[in-house]
C-alpha cells in the first residue's frame, strides 16, 4: 500500500524487514558471480554444462537432506565433483549428446527418489519435506537466515574476486584455445579452476533462485551484455550489472506483489533485458550506430598501418598478448 | 502413491496374484493404458530424435510443458490440453528460429534456449503459485505421476498418439533420407526444411505426451535412453526402431508395476530401468568389440554411416 504511495516511503519500508535485507544482501553478491561466471560460460559456449550442474545441485542437496547432512554439503559437494568431471570431459560435452544426456536425466531421477525419502522420512512433522524440495527446485531466498546470507555473500564474493583475478588469461584462453596456448597460457588448468567456480555458483546460485532457475542467472544476463558489446571486458562488468538489476527489481517485485515467486520475478527481469537486448541490437538505429564506429575505427587503424582492422574485435583487446613475444 | 500402497496392501512373491490385485483397480489399468500409448510413441519418435542429434530440443519441448499444465491447472482448463499446448507452441518457436552454424553464433544460441528454459520453468512456478500452491500437483508435473488418469485422457492420449504415427508412417522413409544425408535428399528433391519443422510439432506432441507419465523434467529417460540402448545394439534401421519400442514398453511396464507398490515417484524407476538398459547396451558393445567378436565397423558413428548406406542402396 504504501509503496504505491511514495516509493522512497516504500522503499525504506521494504528494507526494513530483516529477511528482506537478508534476501537483498545475499542476492546481490550471488547475481555478481553469476553475472560474471556466466559471460564466461556464454562466451566459451558451455551454458549446457550449466543446465547439467541444475540437475545436480538438486540430487546432491536432497540426497543431503536424506540421508540427514547439512543441505549446503551436499550441495556445493556434488556441484564441484561435476563440475570437475565436466571440465575433464572438455569440448567433448555437448548438448545433444545422448550419453551426457542420459546420465543427467538419471541424476536427476535420483534426486526424485531423494526428494521422496525425505519426503517421507518427515510426514510426521507436516509438509517441511514438499517445502524443502520446492525450495531446493524454485530458490527460497525470501527464507535465508542472517548467517546464511553471510555465508552466501563471503562465497559469492570469493568466487568473483577469483574470476576477476584470473580474467584476462581465462577469455583469452576461451576465445581462441589454441593461440593462448601457444604463448603459454595454462589453458587446461584455468580450465579446472573455471569449472569449480562455475560449481560454486551453480551452489550458491541454487539457495537464491533454486536449482531449475539457476541458468536465468547464468546465461539471460550474459546473453544480453554479449549482444550489447562485444568488448568482453566492458561485456563482463555489463553482465554483472543486469544479473544485479534483475536480483534488485525481482525482489521488489515480489515484495509489491506477495502471490509472485521471488524467483520468478528475477528470472522474468533477466529475461525481459535479453529481450530487451536482441530487440534493441537488431533495430536500425543501433546498427547504423555500430556500423558508424567500425568505420571510424577502421579509418583510425588505416593510418596507423596499412593493414585493415581485425572483423573480429575481440582481438583487438589481445593485442598485448598476440604481438608480444 | 502412499494411498495406492496402503489400499493395495503390498507385493507378494505371487506375480499372478499380484498382477490380478494391481489390475483390480481401474485408475491402475488407466495407468497401463496411458503407459502402453506413450511408450509407443516415444520408441517411434525418440528413435527418430536420437538419430537426428535432436535430444536437447526433445528435452527444452519438454520443460515447456510444465508451465504449460501448469498454466492449464491455474486457468481451470484440463492439464493434458495444457502439456499439449505448451509444447506445440514451443516447437513452433524453435522451428521459426533459423539454424546457425559459426561459432559465435551458437554460443548465443545455447543462451538463447538456457534463458528460455529457465523462463519457462519460472512461468510454471508462477502459475503454481497463483493457484494457490499445491505442492503434491508440483512434484507430480515435474517428476511424474500415474494416479488419476481418466478415460477422456487415456482417449485423448491414443488419438494424439494416433495421428503423431500416421504422420511419422506417411513422412518415415523421407524423413529418414533426409536426416542421415541431408544434402543429397535436398537435390533429390526432398522437402528438407517441411520436414524438420513437421517433424518438431511431432516431437512436441509426442514430449506432451511422455511429460504426462515421467513428469516434465524426466521425458529424456523414455525419448532417449531406450533409443540410444538400441542403435548401440544394432545398427540396421528397422530392428533397433523395433527395440526401442519393445525396451519403451518393457520400461513403461515395468516403472509402473514398482511404483504401485512403493513410495517412490514413477520417474525415478522409468530414468533408473531406462538408464541400465542403456549401460548394459552399452557395456555390451564395448565387451563384444574387446573380445573381437564383432567387425570393427560398430564404431562410435558407424550407426549412422551403415544407416547412410541403406538408405541410399535402397
Amino acid at each position: 500500500m504504501i509503496a504505491t504511495l511514495d516509493p522512497f516511503v516504500g522503499l525504506a519500508h521494504m528494507l526494513d524487514q530483516p529477511f528482506l535485507r537478508s534476501a537483498f544482501l545475499a542476492g546481490t553478491a550471488i547475481a555478481l558471480a553469476a553475472g560474471l561466471v556466466g559471460y564466461v560460460v556464454v562466451l566459451r559456449g558451455q551454458v549446457f554444462t550449466g543446465d547439467a550442474l541444475s540437475h545436480v545441485a538438486f540430487t546432491g542437496a536432497l540426497a543431503a537432506l536424506a540421508f540427514g547432512i547439512d543441505l549446503r554439503a551436499g550441495l556445493y559437494g556434488a556441484c564441484i565433483v561435476f563440475a570437475v568431471l565436466m571440465a575433464a570431459l572438455g569440448r567433448r560435452a555437448s548438448a545433444d549428446d545422448t550419453v551426457i544426456g542420459s546420465v543427467f536425466a538419471w541424476v536427476l531421477g535420483l534426486g526424485a527418489l531423494f526428494l521422496s525419502i525425505f519426503t517421507t522420512s518427515q510426514s510426521g512433522t507436516g509438509a517441511v519435506g514438499s517445502d524443502a524440495g520446492v525450495n531446493v527446485l524454485f530458490g527460497s531466498i525470501l527464507g535465508l537466515s542472517s548467517s546464511q546470507a553471510l555465508s552466501d555473500v563471503i562465497v559469492a564474493l570469493g568466487v568473483a574476486v577469483v574470476l576477476v583475478a584470473i580474467g584476462r588469461p581465462l577469455i583469452f584462453a576461451s576465445l581462441d584455445e589454441s593461440v593462448a596456448a601457444a604463448r603459454g597460457v595454462p589453458v587446461r588448468a584455468l580450465g579446472y579452476v573455471f569449472f569449480i567456480l562455475l560449481g560454486i555458483t551453480a551452489g550458491v546460485a541454487t539457495q537464491a533462485v533454486g536449482a531449475l532457475l539457476l541458468l536465468g542467472l547464468v546465461a539471460a544476463p550474459a546473453g544480453a551484455s554479449q549482444r550489447i558489446s562485444s568488448r568482453p571486458f566492458v561485456a563482463i562488468w555489463l553482465s554483472a550489472g543486469i544479473a544485479v538489476g534483475s536480483v534488485w527489481i525481482g525482489l521488489t517485485l515480489a515484495y509489491l506483489a506477495p502471490r509472485v515467486p521471488p524467483s520468478f520475478g528475477i528470472v522474468g527481469v533477466a529475461t525481459f533485458a535479453y529481450l530487451v537486448s536482441i530487440a534493441a541490437t537488431s533495430s536500425r538505429w543501433w546498427n547504423r550506430a555500430r556500423a558508424r564506429n567500425r568505420n571510424r575505427n577502421r579509418n583510425q587503424n588505416r593510418k596507423q598501418r596499412s593493414r585493415p582492422a581485425r572483423t573480429v574485435p575481440v582481438a583487438a583487446e589481445f593485442r598485448g598478448e598476440i604481438r608480444g613475444a | 502413491m502412499v494411498t495406492a500402497t496402503a489400499s493395495s496392501g503390498g507385493a507378494g512373491w505371487d506375480i499372478v496374484a499380484d498382477l490380478r490385485q494391481m489390475l483390480a483397480l481401474h485408475f491402475m489399468v488407466n495407468a497401463f493404458r496411458a503407459g502402453t500409448i506413450v511408450a509407443l510413441i516415444a520408441g517411434t519418435v525418440g528413435w527418430f530424435m536420437v538419430l537426428r542429434r535432436q535430444s536437447f530440443a526433445g528435452h527444452t519441448l519438454a520443460v515447456v510443458s510444465f508451465p504449460g499444465a501448469a498454466g492449464a491447472i491455474w486457468l481451470g482448463v484440463s492439464a493434458t490440453a495444457g502439456y499439449f499446448a505448451g509444447s506445440i507452441v514451443a516447437a513452433l518457436v524453435i522451428a521459426m528460429v533459423p539454424r546457425s552454424s559459426a561459432g559465435r553464433e551458437r554460443s548465443e544460441e545455447s543462451a538463447v534456449i538456457g534463458t528460455v528454459q529457465a523462463f519457462a520453468l519460472a512461468c510454471g512456478v508462477l502459475f503454481v503459485s497463483l493457484y494457490g500452491g499445491f505442492l503434491d500437483s508440483l512434484t507430480g508435473l515435474l517428476f511424474g505421476t500415474f494416479l488419476g488418469i481418466s478415460d477422456r485422457q487415456v482417449v485423448i492420449l491414443a488419438l494424439v498418439a494416433a495421428g503423431v504415427l500416421a504422420a511419422l508412417a506417411v513422412m518415415a522413409r523421407p524423413l529418414f533420407f533426409a536426416t542421415v544425408d541431408g544434402d543429397v535428399a535436398a537435390a533429390r528433391g526432398v522437402p528438407v526444411r517441411g520436414l524438420s519443422v513437421a517433424f518438431l510439432l511431432l516431437l512436441g506432441c509426442a514430449a506432451a505426451e511422455v511429460s504426462q507419465i515421467t513428469g516434465a523434467l524426466l521425458v529424456f529417460a523414455l525419448l532417449v535412453m531406450p533409443a540410444a540402448a538400441a542403435q548401440q545394439i544394432t545398427v540396421r534401421p528397422a530392428l533397433s526402431l523395433a527395440l526401442t519400442v519393445v525396451l519403451c514398453l518393457v520400461t513403461t511396464w515395468v516403472s509402473l508395476g514398482v511404483a504401485f507398490y512403493s513410495v517412490y515417484p514413477v520417474g525415478f524407476y522409468v530414468s533408473t530401468i531406462g538408464f541400465a538398459f542403456y549401460v548394459l547396451a552399452a557395456g555390451g558393445r564395448a565387451l563384444a568389440s574387446w573380445l573381437g567378436t564383432r567387425p570393427t565397423r560398430t564404431g562410435p558413428h558407424a550407426g549412422g554411416a551403415d544407416l547412410a548406406d541403406v538408405a541410399v542402396g535402397a
